[in-house]
């Protein structure tokens, strides 16, 4: 039986191939597993729980199919016995079912303590005041508004490093996903809602940011760059920003919402309460809209910031990244 | 005049694509050459009698899995041209358009009209024969879905030609599936092909849970059943549960679409978030529909090639039925990256990983069953081992997939992407290859050449690994789906290329695979041994017992049935000189054939067609059709036909004499 044993090859190779998979993930190119802030850093941390609880029964399993396969095939003069009516044993019935049990208990436990840890709403705890960035994704470009800051751009975002920014998000346009993958997970831009995303960067760099969902035709060109920078240079570029005399107004933003690919754009002002006015913009009047998870007018953070465990490990990817690479 | 029509034309054809003229090409050619075939054959009344009127449940599943068959290839093509765009994403093999077309039809085709299909077409050739019956419990009711499916399906892949594919994904997400965002028919080809078939796929649901419940031969008690019937039972409770859903949450789409109104727009008090739950409550389910009938499949060949019974029986079942149940608990996380808050989250990650439990049991249970068994290597035997490390890490990428804050790193990734493909090919295709392979001899009375099919079945197993698993790398690396090109103007490498690169060479290597199938079976037409005593595998439950192919009553005397695996427990009586005895022979009655459900779709299809062009000088005919044909059978005293002793035994005399 030839074929057999290369079959056998393949099933002992498959867990082999795996490992590399993940083993080369250390390569920058697999920016989810090479984060440079806390957020993603316990995404990261999640997600090697998560394969190691998984392969602690998939690879005896693997291992087990092939022996069996090997060992009960079909030949002339085997040895082994053969039982043709053997088909039921309490015990080992028992048995798995209980492991897939405590397996998924155990990763039930980490995930939900991780599912309240990492809620996107939630603000990061930090010394520093958080940077407000609001997001607007529209076909097929995402524009960015800096409510503190007076200025608005496309296509490119610029925040302080090591300072925690709050997004709100929502959408003029079919609903996308607001991903930034180093920094951590997405979260969905939709029309008439106003979302809440908490990211830092630990260091600077320009990071990959990504339209995640769907949304029309163009919507593959609808990518943007997320830099991290100092805060002097944050600030320096704030003040060339507003200086730039290039100011976002009604009727531009109304240019700016229809279908088109865009390059970076930069504005040194934007028509007051814009964002605010996209997230209602389907509300009837007299009625006070749809209030989501972590809408931005109505739930200003009632919980106190809470430590993550995010922190520690933030800080041990912040001494070990730093000596290999600094972002794109 | 001229004019008009020629705007008419370039509106109502789909043009401006060379792949396109193409397709018109090849499917006027394929049409012709069809239609003179027939005429020449003289086979016009043959197709009619034998096939489209039919009401045997044997020959419904053929035309199901030739449908099925037909249609994988379409979607083939369709995710071998993806593949083509994203190794080589500069060169616009496709553009955007073009592309987001594509991913659509593919996955709507994949799913709907090629596993859908081919499971049903699997539930009718072998459930009946299995539990000992000698049809469904409504004859009719079955040619009725083949033909709405049939109709439906046409409905969809009309749009390629006609009028344009839909474009908002497979799901169709509104607001980009509503009339702002997608004003144009694809949509309404999208809700018409879907609805006609659903419609089908519900009727074929019920069908099939009343023949199990009510149909099975004396002696067959519920746990006695063999495992793919009781994979048919789950399957298509799952399905009476959740279609409905899916009937309803489209029909809103359409009044949305269609007559302005607000279900799922933006303004005027919609919501989106509600299609969104709805699709979902009826998509989840769908994937373990379509799932549980391979686990079915795999556990009949994992027994029937080791030569030995199923092991842990009681467990199987009841992994099966609670998979069955969880499904419906499970569905909010294809979206945890909604802000759905933390409650919710963590309430759907915990269903969610729930799931692997009965399914560990089930992977644990097949093990067992070649534990201590004597295990040969045919074809079907080496799709059912392949599966189970696919299956095994395609569900380990799915409990990573399921720990939500996780997940908001993985979704809409290739990762994703990855992990679905290989739970449904890995799953699903192998699944329904195993059982078309293993069924087969049954089918038509002769194996399928086991050379050529270890060519197909190499090519695909090497194939599925090298196009799926550096996807997952692909996801990691921040690459998410329905992107069409990744070459960005600023200048960033993201590093994409080589593994693209790879995972299409994969993705040719599965077409290779195919085309070894379809070889293989032309041959196998040509140069076959016939099967002569009806039991090539030495198979263990009922189907077996009979002669291959199984005669238009299945069963001369209706088999009394004192265990799990009956036929096996039989042979081993026969060899000990005790078998059962026979009870003696009775005229058997059967139902007859009917050109209604025939006709009642093809005024479906008439009807959908004139809503995706709001024609009402189609649609309300359509309708009318519709209403009449129902009206004329429910008139019709229909009492079927009697087959008298004397032919039965002439039946038996010749289909076991020359075994």
């Amino acid at each position: 039986m030839k074929k057999s044993r290369l079959a056998k090859r393949i099933l002992a190779a498959l867990p082999l191939l795996l490992m590399t998979v993940l083993l080369s993930a250390c390569s920058e190119k697999y920016i989810v597993l090479d984060p440079k802030g806390p957020i993603g850093q316990s995404q990261k941390d999640l997600i090697i729980i998560s394969t190691l609880l998984c392969a602690v029964i998939i690879v005896p399993v693997l291992i087990l199919a092939g022996v069996i396969v090997w060992r009960y095939r079909d030949k002339p003069g085997r040895k082994v016995d053969y039982k043709p009516k053997w088909s039921h044993d309490t015990k080992l019935e028992i048995t798995w079912w209980a492991i897939p049990i405590i397996i998924i208990a155990v990763l039930a436990t980490v995930t939900v303590r991780y599912t309240y840890a990492l809620e996107p709403s939630r603000p990061i705890e930090s010394a520093e005041k958080a940077v407000t960035i609001q997001v607007a994704s529209l076909d097929w470009k995402w524009l960015f508004l800096y409510p503190e800051e007076g200025i608005a751009t496309v296509n490119y975002i610029k925040f302080p490093d090591n300072v925690p920014v709050r997004f709100e998000l929502t959408s003029d346009a079919p609903m996308n996903s607001f991903w930034i993958p180093q920094l951590g997970g997405q979260i969905y831009t939709m029309s008439g809602m106003a979302m809440t995303l908490h990211l830092q960067a630990d260091q600077t760099g320009k990071y990959f940011g990504s339209s995640a969902n769907f949304s029309g035709k163009d919507f593959a060109q609808m990518r943007f760059i997320a830099e991290a920078s100092t805060k002097d240079e944050f600030d320096a570029w704030v003040k060339e920003v507003k200086a730039n005399g290039n100011a976002l107004t009604i009727d531009g933003y109304e240019q700016l919402q229809k279908p088109s690919v865009e390059d970076q754009q930069q504005f040194s002002s934007f028509p007051e309460g814009l964002f605010n006015k996209i997230v209602t913009k389907y509300v009837p009047e007299g009625s006070t809209g749809h209030h989501h998870g972590g809408a931005v007018s109505s739930n200003e953070p009632k919980q106190e910031p809470v430590q993550t465990e995010t922190d520690e490990h933030a800080h041990s990817s912040h001494n070990a990244a730093e000596s290999t690479h600094a972002g794109h | 005049m001229w004019e008009n029509i020629k705007t008419f034309a370039s509106e109502f054809f789909v043009t401006g694509d060379p792949l396109i003229y193409g397709a018109d090409v090849s499917i006027a050619l394929t049409l012709v050459a069809i239609v003179f075939a027939l005429t020449y054959f003289k086979k016009w009344q043959w197709l009619w009698k034998e096939w489209i009127t039919t009401v045997d449940h044997k020959k419904i599943g053929i035309m199901y899995i030739l449908c099925s068959i037909l249609m994988l290839f379409r979607g083939g093509v369709d995710a071998l041209l993806m593949r083509t765009q994203l190794a080589m994403p500069d060169m616009q093999f496709l553009n955007a358009e073009h592309y987001n077309a594509i991913f659509t039809t593919h996955g709507v085709i994949m799913i709907l009209f090629m596993a859908m299909p081919f499971m049903f077409g699997l539930f009718n050739i072998m459930v009946p024969l299995q539990i000992g019956a000698r049809d469904v419990a409504f004859p009719f009711l079955n040619s009725l879905s083949f033909w709405l499916f049939f109709w439906g399906a046409m409905l969809f892949n009309m749009s390629f030609v006609i009028g344009g594919s839909p474009d908002a994904g497979w799901l169709a997400y509104p607001p980009l599936s509503g009339i702002d965002h997608s004003p144009g028919v694809g949509q309404n080809f999208y809700i018409w092909g879907i609805q006609i078939s659903g419609i089908g796929s519900l009727m074929t649901g019920i069908n099939f849970v009343v023949t199990i419940l009510k149909m099975r031969t004396p002696g067959m008690k519920l746990m006695r059943m063999p495992m793919f019937t009781w994979s048919a039972l789950s399957s298509c409770l799952t399905i009476m549960l959740a279609f409905p859903i899916l009937t309803v949450t489209l029909a809103m789409l359409f009044i949305d679409r269609f007559a302005g109104g607000h279900f799922f727009t933006l303004d005027g008090g919609g919501n989106p978030m509600m299609y969104i739950n709805l699709i979902w409550m009826w998509g989840h389910p769908e994937v373990y529909i379509v799932v549980l009938p391979a686990f079915g499949v795999f556990s009949e060949i994992f027994a029937t090639f080791s030569k030995k019974k199923l092991f842990g029986y009681t467990s199987m079942v009841l992994a099966m039925m609670s998979i069955a149940i969880f499904s419906f608990f499970t569905w909010a996380h294809h979206f945890f990256t909604m802000g759905s808050g933390a409650n919710v989250n963590a309430f759907f990650a915990v269903t969610t990983m729930l799931i692997a439990i009965p399914t560990g049991v089930k992977i644990f249970n097949w093990l067992f069953t070649m534990y201590k068994g004597k295990i040969t290597f045919e074809t079907p035997m080496l799709w059912a081992i392949s599966f189970i490390p696919c299956f095994v890490i395609g569900g380990m990428t799915g409990v990573m997939l399921s720990v939500a804050p996780a997940d908001f790193q993985f979704h809409n990734s290739y990762f994703l992407i990855a992990h679905f493909h290989q739970v449904l090919i890995g799953g699903v295709v192998f699944g329904f290859f195993a059982g078309l392979y293993y069924w087969w001899p049954k089918m038509f009375g002769f194996r399928l050449n086991e050379r050529i099919g270890k060519w197909a079945f190499w090519f695909w197993n090497i194939g599925f690994y090298v196009c799926f698993m550096p996807q997952y790398g692909l996801g990691l690396m921040g690459m998410t789906r329905r992107v069409n090109e990744y070459d960005w103007s600023q200048g960033w490498d993201m590093g994409w290329m080589p593994l693209n690169i790879v995972s299409t060479v994969g993705a040719f290597l599965m077409g290779i695979g195919f085309i070894f199938q379809v070889w293989q079976i032309a041959y196998s037409i040509k140069n076959h041994k016939r099967d002569v005593n009806g039991d090539p595998w030495n198979g263990r439950t009922l189907e077996w017992s009979l002669p291959s192919p199984a005669p238009v009553y299945n069963f001369a005397t209706l088999p009394k049935i004192q265990e799990v695996d009956s036929w096996w427990e039989e042979k081993e009586r026969i060899k000990a000189g005790k078998p059962t005895p026979q009870a003696p022979l009775e005229p058997i009655h059967m139902p007859d054939n009917s050109a209604i459900p025939f006709i009642q779709s093809l005024f479906w299809f008439i009807a959908g067609f004139g809503f995706v062009f709001n024609w009402m000088f189609f649609a309300i005919p359509g309708l009318i059709g519709v209403a009449v044909t129902m009206i004329v059978r429910s008139f019709q005293k229909d009492e079927g036909y009697y087959i008298p002793v004397d032919e039965i035994k002439k039946t038996e005399a010749s289909t076991r004499g020359a075994g």
